[in-house]
């Protein structure tokens, strides 16, 4: 469970990204960030995981309090955060076992990971991760030969292997072509079901993140404007949240694809 | 339609706006590079007798004498290869730590104060004066010219892998500091993968850079085929000494070659 309670966070250069922004994610909850560039929705799952520095505020994950820790204990925490990055960031030169087993980073001691002898059981939750996500037999290539789902797919794989209680999730489809980002939703949503798992994704595609989330919350200008289920995410609600637009044109694109009754043979087929 | 003016584009001026300045300065230039050049003071005998030197030197070059001084030029080959080789390989591991300690984005300040002074003490020098200095300090021979040249290295080596360092794709670096990767783990994980063919590339360079530099540090006495080079002309062999400016040639294309070759696989 995260708490996050009257966070805040002003750059050095003054511009003010986060004020005041409290909220409460239960286990199992996808939570879907939404907000026009530039709300803060990026400065705050860094926050969490303190990637970014919070200037004001707390959170806390089950009863630790994340602000404030350093150190050994902030490194301890984040290990129980994943967190999937827009564009992927997996480290392209290495193989994409070593990006997954990369996970286990916070757990093993340096010359554990420097000399790559993980302890078997992280190396067996590797492949089982890989065979989960599809990606059994990309286990030795280079992340760099991989395609750009596949290469989330890792990402997701990498975030899993740190056994998290938390995901963050930063624009996971931004550089994906439609289907495959539903794919990816798709995928982080069964995720979440199966292993109870809380996740906040931050997203840019309102349509998205209505069909594959079970809670919206809107930010604008470093606020929260909005908070509740897809469902109450009506066009005055948008046209609050980004300014004013037509919204019905958005919505009715949206009611061209509704596959998710999509076969596992299709859904293998995209793995490709 | 016939009314509507021709509308002419010229570049505008970026650097310096007004024409006036512009053409002062273009002006103040060109007087400069007259006057200098006229201030040369040349000696047109001494050119002449020069150019007949360099005759002599370029007959000597085309009947090169590989014989009659292969033991000196053999050993001194030797020599200039151990201190090449050992250099790079000292200069290299040691220019890792202060590379690292001298990238903003892994060092913490003071740590990076210390290894930019460094580099910096390292690269003000030049290698010849390195070298008379560890003369100097160590006496004539091998010795002078290896510390000459890992000193040389480690400037040149840990500038550039700082530099490349900071340049590093800094998500792949946060995504694994996300992980509760410690600062050791981020270098190994992170940093190394993306660094490392140029770290490769580099080194193949100085290499070949130190083999150059061997040969000009044996002139002022820090051993190698620099070292027989200066003999052989002091002793006017210039087909000697050509044999040995092609042998130099040789390795360095050699070593050009093979660096290009190594820095393509190891992409």
């Amino acid at each position: 469970m995260l708490t996050v309670k009257n966070l805040g966070k002003t750059y050095k250069t003054g511009d003010r990204a986060l004020n005041d922004v409290s909220f409460t994610v239960e286990a199992g909850q996808v939570v879907g960030l939404i907000g026009p560039s530039g709300a803060g929705k990026s400065t705050l799952i860094r926050c969490v995981n303190r990637l970014v520095e919070p200037t004001a505020g707390k959170i806390f994950l089950g009863d630790t309090e994340l602000t404030g820790l350093s150190g050994a204990g902030l490194r301890t925490a984040r290990r129980r955060i994943g967190m999937i990055f827009q564009e992927y960031a997996l480290v392209e030169r290495l193989t994409v076992m070593e990006n997954v087993l990369s996970g286990r980073l916070g757990y093993v001691p340096f010359w554990r990971s420097f000399s790559r002898r993980f302890p078997q059981a992280d190396v067996d939750k590797a492949f089982a991760l890989l065979a989960r996500v599809g990606l059994t037999d990309h286990a030795d290539k280079r992340a760099d030969a991989l395609s750009g789902g596949q290469r989330q797919r890792v990402g997701i794989a990498r975030a899993l292997e740190q056994d998290p209680e938390l995901l963050l999730i930063d624009e996971p489809t931004a550089s994906l072509d439609p289907k495959t980002s539903r794919q990816i939703m798709r995928l982080i949503g069964e995720i979440c079901t199966e292993r109870n798992l809380p996740a906040i994704i931050n997203i840019h595609d309102v349509v998205l993140a209505q069909a594959f989330t079970q809670r919206i919350i809107g930010l604008k200008a470093g606020e929260v404007v909005f908070d509740g289920t897809p469902d109450e995410l009506t066009d005055d609600v948008l046209t609050s949240i980004y300014g004013e637009e037509d919204w019905t044109a958005m919505r009715r694109k949206d009611g061209d694809h509704h596959d998710d009754t999509i076969t596992d043979e299709e859904r293998m087929a995209g793995l490709a | 339609m016939a009314a509507e003016a021709v509308r002419t584009w010229r570049r505008p001026p970026i650097l310096i706006k007004d024409w006036r300045w512009r053409w002062g300065i273009y002006a103040f230039a060109v007087i400069y590079l007259v006057l200098a050049v006229s201030s040369v003071e040349v000696n047109w005998a001494r050119v002449y007798e020069g150019l007949e030197r360099g005759w002599r030197f370029l007959q000597g070059f085309l009947v090169p004498d590989f014989t009659s001084r292969w033991r000196d030029i053999g050993s001194g080959l030797v020599e200039s290869l151990t201190m090449t080789v050992t250099s790079t390989i000292v200069g290299v591991l040691l220019a890792i730590p202060v590379g690292i300690g001298a990238a903003r984005n892994l060092a913490p300040l003071p740590v990076y104060l210390v290894c930019r002074s460094i580099v910096a003490t390292s690269r003000s020098l030049q290698e010849i004066i390195v070298a008379i200095l560890f003369v100097a300090m160590f006496g004539f021979g091998p010795f002078a010219g290896f510390l000459t040249l890992t000193f040389a290295t480690i400037g040149f080596m840990a500038k550039l892998l700082a530099e490349d360092i900071e340049d590093i794709d800094e998500a792949q670096a946060e995504a694994v500091r996300a992980t509760g990767a410690s600062w050791w783990q981020v270098v190994n994980y992170a940093v190394q993968p993306q660094v490392m063919p140029r770290l490769i590339g580099l080194a193949l360079y100085r290499l070949d850079i130190n083999f150059r530099e061997s040969s000009v540090i044996g002139i002022v006495g820090a051993g190698g085929i620099g070292a027989t080079l200066n003999t052989s002309i002091d002793r006017y062999e210039y087909d000697s000494a050509g044999a040995i400016l092609l042998i130099i040639i040789a390795i360095v294309m050699l070593a050009e070659y093979s660096s290009g070759f190594v820095r393509k696989w190891v992409q």
